[in-house]
C-alpha cells in the first residue's frame, strides 16, 4: 500500500515537471509558426534592421524593430546601472550589517515590493517620477526612457537584493572568519573577500533581474511616452518591445501580416530572455559547484 | 456523501444564477471617447428600467469593432467608421453590422494654459507630421513642441490621422493610452500639443482649448460652442457611432431608442457632446428605423 502511494505521489510530481515543460515549449512552437507567416511579406533582413515601425500607416506599412530593441535594450541598460548598485549594496548590509532583527523585518518588506502590480509603478511614473525628472533636466516633460529605468529598477531589485542577499549568506564563514583573523576589517572583509566568493550568485541575481526588466510591459507603456522613433537618448521617449506588442495585438487583424509581425517581435523578445535566464543559470551552477 | 450532494446543489444553483444574470447583460463595448458618455447613459437607463442590466467597458475603438466581428459584445462604441475591410470580415462570421450616430464630438486640440494659440488645420497637421517643430513658427511664443497622440487602437488616432494630417504622425510623437493621460500630459508640459474628446476638457482647468480655423482666413471657432460643432463651422467634428448585429431588437433596440430620445440626448449635451445633426437623425431612421 505503502509503496503504491509512493510511486503514486512519484509519479504526479513527475507530471508536473513534465507539464511545465510541456507548456513551454507549446508556447515557444506557437511562437515560431505565429511569427513565420511574417516573413512571406516582410524581408527578414528588414524586419532586424529596419528603423520604422508603422504598420497601421496611412500610406505604406513599414515593419523594422531596431528602435524597439534599443528602446528595450535601452531601459535595461538604464535600470541595472541604478538598480545593481542599490541591489548589492542592501543586500550586503542586510548579510553582514544589520541586527538580525532589522534583517528579519526588511527582508519581507523588500519581497513585498516585487508584489507591487506593475500598473500602480507606472502611475507613479506618470505622475511623481515623471514631473521630477522634467524638473531636474529641464525639460517639458518626463516620458522618456530615464523614467522607465528608474521604475524597472525599483522593480528588479527584490529580486537583486533578495538573491544577493542569499548568495552572500552562503559564503562559508571560515572565509570570513580568515579575512577577520588576518586583521582585515569588517568593511574590507564584505568587499574583499565576501562580494568576490558569492559573485556568481550576485551576477545571477543581476541577470534575473534583468530578465525581469526586459520583459516588464505596463510600467514602460505608461511612464516612457511610446514614441516609435529611433530614441537618440535617454531624455527620448522610447517605445519598447513589450508595449509595442500590449499596444497592437489588441485590436490587429487576424491573420494579418501585422498580426504575424507581432509575433516575430515576440519571438524576438523570447530569445533574448532565454538568453538571459539561461546564462544566468548557467552562472548560479557553477557558482554552486564551487561551494561544494 | 450527503455534504457533498448538498454542495453540488448549491453550487449548481449558483451556476444557473449566474447564467441567468450574464444572458440578461447587454455588453457595450469599444471607444474610450464614448465610454463616459455610454456608462452615464446606461446608468440612467438602469434606475428607470430595474432589472435590466448593461456593461459598458472601453478599449479603443479597434477593441469594440473586433468584438462586435467576433460576436463578443452587444454593442460595440466607435469613434471612426468600420474599414471596408472589417465590414467583410463580420458578414463572413454572420455578423450584419448596422451603424447607428448617437452624437456629435468635437475633437479639440489642447495646448498648455501657458502658451495660448489658435491654428488652422492645416498648421495642426504640419506640427503632427513635424513639418512644424518650434512655436514660434505657428504664432506661439516658442520653444520646442512636444506631440502628444493616442495609441493606434484608438479610432481618434485614425480619424485625426485620416482628417486633419493626410499623412503619417511624426515617429517623435508620444502614444498616450487613454484621453485622460493627454490631458494630464498637455496641462504639465508647456510646450505640448494634444487631441481628445471635447468631454475631457470642458471643465479641465490649465488648458488652453484652440480655436481652429478650416484654412487661412476663415474664422477662428471653439470646440466648446456647440452651434459651430453643429452647423459644422468648427473643422474637427465626426460622428460617433454604435454598431449593431442585424436590425435591433428586445433590449439592444430599447437601450437604442433611450439614446437617441429627448432624454438620452440630453445627456450627451451634459457630458459634453453635441446633439445630432438632422443629417444623422434621418440617418439613423434608415440604418436601425430608430
Amino acid at each position: 500500500m505503502r509503496r503504491v502511494k509512493d510511486k503514486m505521489i512519484h509519479g504526479l510530481f513527475f507530471l508536473n515537471g513534465i507539464f511545465v515543460v510541456a507548456i513551454l515549449l507549446g508556447i515557444f512552437s506557437l511562437l515560431v509558426f505565429t511569427a513565420f507567416p511574417a516573413f512571406k511579406e516582410i524581408n527578414i533582413l528588414d524586419f532586424l534592421t529596419g528603423s520604422i515601425w508603422n504598420p497601421d500607416a496611412y500610406l505604406e506599412p513599414s515593419y523594422g524593430i531596431v528602435p524597439m530593441l534599443v528602446s528595450t535594450f535601452m531601459v535595461t541598460l538604464g535600470a541595472l546601472v541604478v538598480a545593481i548598485p542599490i541591489g548589492i549594496g542592501a543586500a550586503a548590509y542586510l548579510s553582514d550589517v544589520a541586527s538580525p532583527r532589522v534583517r528579519e523585518v526588511t527582508k519581507p518588506i523588500i519581497e513585498i515590493l516585487a508584489g507591487i502590480p506593475s500598473v500602480v509603478i507606472g502611475f507613479l511614473g506618470i505622475v511623481l517620477v515623471g514631473p521630477f525628472i522634467a524638473k531636474v533636466f529641464g525639460l517639458s516633460n518626463g516620458l522618456n526612457a530615464i523614467n522607465g529605468s528608474i521604475l524597472l529598477a525599483v522593480m528588479a531589485l527584490p529580486t537583486i537584493i533578495s538573491m544577493s542577499e542569499d548568495a552572500l549568506t552562503s559564503v562559508p564563514s571560515n572565509y570570513e572568519q580568515a579575512s577577520l583573523a588576518l586583521g582585515a576589517t569588517k568593511w574590507q572583509t564584505v568587499i574583499k573577500v565576501k562580494i568576490p566568493a558569492a559573485l556568481s550568485g550576485i551576477i545571477a541575481a543581476c541577470m534575473l533581474g534583468m530578465g525581469r526588466a526586459v520583459g516588464e510591459t505596463m510600467t514602460v507603456l505608461m511612464a516612457t511616452g511610446c514614441a516609435p522613433a529611433m530614441p537618440k537618448g535617454f531624455l527620448d521617449s522610447v517605445r519598447t518591445m513589450t508595449s509595442t506588442i500590449a499596444i497592437e495585438l489588441g485590436e490587429v487583424a487576424y491573420n494579418s501580416t501585422h498580426y504575424y509581425a507581432l509575433f516575430a517581435v515576440g519571438l524576438v523578445l523570447f530569445i533574448i530572455t532565454f538568453i538571459i535566464n539561461m546564462t544566468s543559470d548557467i552562472i548560479l551552477h557553477k557558482y554552486e559547484k564551487v561551494h561544494r | 456523501m450527503k455534504r457533498f450532494l448538498v454542495l453540488s446543489i448549491v453550487v449548481a444553483l449558483l451556476l444557473c444564477v449566474s447564467n441567468v444574470q450574464a444572458g440578461d447583460m447587454l455588453q457595450i463595448k469599444g471607444s474610450d471617447t464614448l465610454i463616459n458618455l455610454v456608462q452615464r447613459l446606461s446608468e440612467v437607463y438602469m434606475q428607470k428600467n430595474p432589472g435590466k442590466y448593461i456593461s459598458v467597458t472601453g478599449g479603443g475603438s479597434g477593441t469594440g469593432i473586433a468584438a462586435i466581428i467576433n460576436g463578443k459584445c452587444d454593442i460595440a462604441n466607435a469613434s471612426r467608421l468600420m474599414k471596408p475591410k472589417e465590414v467583410e470580415q463580420a458578414s463572413k462570421g454572420g455578423v450584419n453590422v448596422k451603424r447607428v450616430v448617437v452624437a456629435m464630438d468635437g475633437l479639440s486640440v489642447i495646448t498648455n494654459a501657458n502658451n495660448p494659440v489658435n491654428l488652422t488645420v492645416d498648421q495642426i497637421g504640419k506640427i503632427y507630421r513635424s513639418e512644424v517643430s518650434d512655436w514660434s513658427e505657428v504664432g506661439g511664443k516658442g520653444g520646442k513642441i512636444t506631440l502628444y497622440g493616442r495609441q493606434s487602437n484608438s479610432g481618434t488616432f485614425v480619424f485625426f490621422r485620416d482628417a486633419i494630417l493626410k499623412g503619417e504622425y511624426a515617429g517623435t510623437m508620444r502614444r498616450m493610452n487613454g484621453n485622460a493621460q493627454i490631458v494630464e500630459a498637455v496641462k504639465q508640459d508647456k510646450t505640448g500639443i494634444g487631441y481628445v474628446g471635447v468631454g475631457y476638457v470642458k471643465k479641465a482647468k490649465g488648458l488652453n482649448i484652440v480655436k481652429v480655423a478650416a484654412r487661412e482666413g476663415a474664422p477662428y471657432s471653439s470646440p466648446l460652442n456647440s452651434e459651430d460643432v453643429k452647423s459644422g463651422t468648427y473643422p474637427i467634428a465626426r460622428p460617433l457611432n454604435q454598431y449593431v448585429n442585424g436590425t435591433p431588437m428586445g433590449a439592444v433596440a430599447d437601450f437604442i431608442a433611450f439614446e437617441l430620445s429627448d432624454e438620452g440626448q440630453k445627456i450627451v449635451e451634459e457630458e459634453g457632446f453635441f446633439l445630432l445633426p438632422q443629417e444623422y437623425v434621418d440617418f439613423n431612421k434608415k440604418s436601425v428605423g430608430l
